[in-house]
């Protein structure tokens, strides 16, 4: 096995038992503020509703709103360039840069650039980027990815952040309160932020009606850094079009209630000009997203609002960390975006997954996570990719299970098994792996069955653990 | 040009058959029986201090207390006192400084304590942002229950910039513990004017 897998990976988190223990009790914490936040709204799921509608029209209707969106942006002065992949992408940003002559410049959190690499792309032209959402400046000066599109740091302790603070910025050593970290990181970065004259940021949603943008952060740093700039630059997949301001209404109330269960993110920018003697880009990727829109079974997800409450609710998750998925964008959206990308190299994603269906329960646009991963492995198979990756991945939930100490805050393994492997509860063997090896079995009343029941064991399981 | 007209051909090659818009019934959704009440309820929860005022009069005191304390505060408002027509063209360099800002907002919202204010309102955009504490004036009227009503209430293309903001900047980035002040305001404080 040259190819790193999730099932591999995931034992290297799972090693440090307190680690993972901490991951997966802080995860489910914040999937709890999520599940209050949203009782708080009695139309929750109408909003829901509408939201995932909103979206699938604008995905039916997606090239009429991307040239709507461009030729208001333009009439805003904002500059509209079109990238068909990664490497497009990077060479436009890198075209904007290199007239400006700016050769330092900050950057908010963009899982898009993380996906084209961008830092890495502008570090080898020479270029200084500083990634300024703390989490993701923590993974920068460390050399890692992201493990948590919301929480990029989620995989790491405040001692290892004391750690690297110490060394790159020479915070006292052992200073692990996280009050004096981030108010070190905070010094340092606005100094940055003052010189810095060329700011990238990404994009929450784009609105065609207006030809604005509009970004979510708490922590202030996209409207720091874009406002002090001469030059902004902001990229977007193709997907983050919405049609009205209105419509903006829904997925505001959606998105943080579902990302931290904070009602609202502290800042809601909307760009809707460049400032008087700024210039603004828009780049618009696809990337692989045209690819997705055209399949009948994966489409939803270009829906994603990259809220990422379908990784706070994930068992598999929460249990083995980001990192393990070997890609940009983990967790159970990411099994479904990372094969389309490359099916090879990610053919194991889909099977890292119990099939208990709570990721579609909280996805706030409806996309229906789960059954997307069981076609994935359907399709995985047929295509011959499958390999190793099935058996592999059972025998690391089997040994998870099989390691005590992973459950030690429960004392009770049978309980903790049913909240985190439902399934190995009932069938001592997976079902549906093996029901997979005999194509003549009937597949659809089986899966049907299957999924029924998950969710059922998932609610009971969850009413007990709220109550 | 070439990726544009390539992707927006694969759009129309790959994009399924038309879906309607839903029809969206805003007059369903929460409304609170005490808007205000529920406003700074929602405040509280994001971290924000809440004064109540009766009239720009309590303002101008509190403002010229804060002056003779010494402080360095920008105002954008008028009702408080004269407002620097250079501050649009300050730079962030100019601007590092700034401890206190005064900046009215135009709309608030009940269900999660965002006030909305644009650029007209802030002068220059870095200001909401680079000062160190941020107050926030809004007028009782101008309260209303969630987004929607707030959306209807503003016209986000009537300039070049404009931001909901609830509450001082905050973190939980290092093992999830909430830090006030990440790289905005440390402290917001929100004068409801009654
Ligand atoms: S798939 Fe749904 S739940 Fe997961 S990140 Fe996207 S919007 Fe959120």
């Amino acid at each position: 096995m040259g190819k790193p897998v999730h099932s591999i990976l995931s034992k290297n988190f799972i090693a440090d038992n307190d680690r993972t223990d901490w991951h997966d009790e802080t995860l489910w914490m914040v999937r709890k503020k999520r599940d209050y936040a949203s009782s708080q709204i009695p139309e929750w799921e109408t909003l829901r509703q509408w939201a995932s509608q909103i979206k699938a029209h604008t995905l039916s209707n997606l090239d009429h709103y991307l040239t709507v969106f461009e030729k208001n942006a333009n009439a805003n002065g904002i500059q509209v360039h079109w990238a068909a992949n990664a490497a497009e992408h990077n060479e436009i940003i890198y075209g904007i840069i290199k007239q400006t002559g700016i050769s330092s410049m900050v950057k908010s959190k963009s899982m898009l650039t993380e996906e084209c690499h961008l830092n890495e792309y502008l570090q080898d032209k020479g270029l200084q980027v500083t990634d300024t959402d703390l989490g993701e400046w923590i993974i920068q000066l460390r050399k890692e990815h992201p493990s948590h599109i919301v929480l990029p740091a989620i995989h790491l302790k405040k001692k290892d952040v004391s750690d690297t603070f110490h060394q790159h910025i020479q915070t006292e050593k052992n200073n692990n309160d996280p009050k004096y970290l981030t108010t070190a990181a905070r010094h340092h970065l606005r100094n940055i932020f003052i010189k810095s004259k060329l700011a990238i940021t990404g994009v929450n949603f784009a609105i065609a009606e207006t030809g604005g943008i509009v970004i979510c952060t708490n922590e202030g740093n996209a409207d720091m850094g874009v406002h002090g700039a001469a030059v902004h630059i902001a990229c977007m997949g193709i997907e983050k079009i919405i049609p009205e301001t209105l419509h903006l209404s829904i997925f505001l109330r959606l998105l943080a209630r579902s990302a931290t269960g904070q009602a609202i993110t502290t800042y809601s920018s909307h760009f809707t000009s460049p400032r008087k003697g700024q210039q603004m880009h828009i780049v618009i990727v696809d990337n692989g997203r045209t690819r997705l829109l055209g399949n009948n079974n994966f489409r939803n997800s270009l829906k994603c609002i990259r809220c990422a409450a379908c990784f706070n609710t994930c068992p598999v998750y929460r249990k083995t960390g980001g990192h393990s998925y070997h890609s940009i964008v983990a967790g159970p959206i990411g099994s479904i975006l990372n094969p389309n990308t490359d099916i090879k190299a990610n053919a194991d994603l889909p099977f890292a997954c119990t099939l208990c269906g709570s990721c579609s329960n909280v996805c706030p646009v409806k996309i229906d996570i789960h059954n997307q991963l069981w076609i994935w492995r359907q399709q995985i198979s047929k295509e011959g990719y499958a390999g190793k990756t099935k058996s592999l991945s059972m025998k690391v939930m089997a040994y998870i299970l099989s390691h005590p100490n992973v459950y030690r805050f429960s004392g009770n393994v049978f309980r903790m098994t049913l909240k985190y492997f439902p399934f190995i509860v009932k069938n001592k063997l997976n079902p549906w792996y093996r029901q997979r090896e005999m194509p003549e079995a009937p597949k659809k009343s089986f899966r049907q069955w299957y999924i029924q029941k998950q969710k059922s064991e998932f609610k009971k399981q969850h009413i007990k653990k709220d109550s | 040009m070439n990726s544009r007209s390539n992707i927006l051909k694969k759009i129309a090659e790959n994009k399924p058959a038309s879906e309607s818009l839903p029809v969206l019934r805003f007059d369903d959704t929460i409304h609170y029986a005490d808007k205000q009440a529920q406003f700074i309820k929602a405040l509280q929860n994001v971290v924000a201090e809440v004064l109540e005022f009766y009239g720009y009069a309590a303002i101008n005191t509190l403002y010229k207390n804060l002056q003779a304390a010494g402080k360095k505060i920008v105002n954008t408002i008028p009702e408080i006192d004269d407002v620097n027509n250079q501050l649009p063209s300050l730079s962030a360099e100019n601007l590092a400084g700034v401890e206190i800002a005064f900046i009215k907002g135009l709309v608030a919202v009940a269900e999660n304590g965002a006030v909305w204010v644009t650029e007209e309102q802030m002068q220059n955009r870095l200001l909401p942002f680079i000062c160190e504490h941020l107050y926030l004036v809004i007028e009782r009227e101008n309260i209303v229950d969630t987004m929607h009503q707030a959306y209807q209430k503003i016209d986000t293309a009537a300039s070049g910039f404009g931001v909901f903001i609830a509450g001082p900047s905050k973190t939980a980035d290092i093992e999830q513990s909430l830090v006030i002040g990440a790289h905005g305001p440390k402290k917001t404080t929100i004068i409801i004017i009654n």
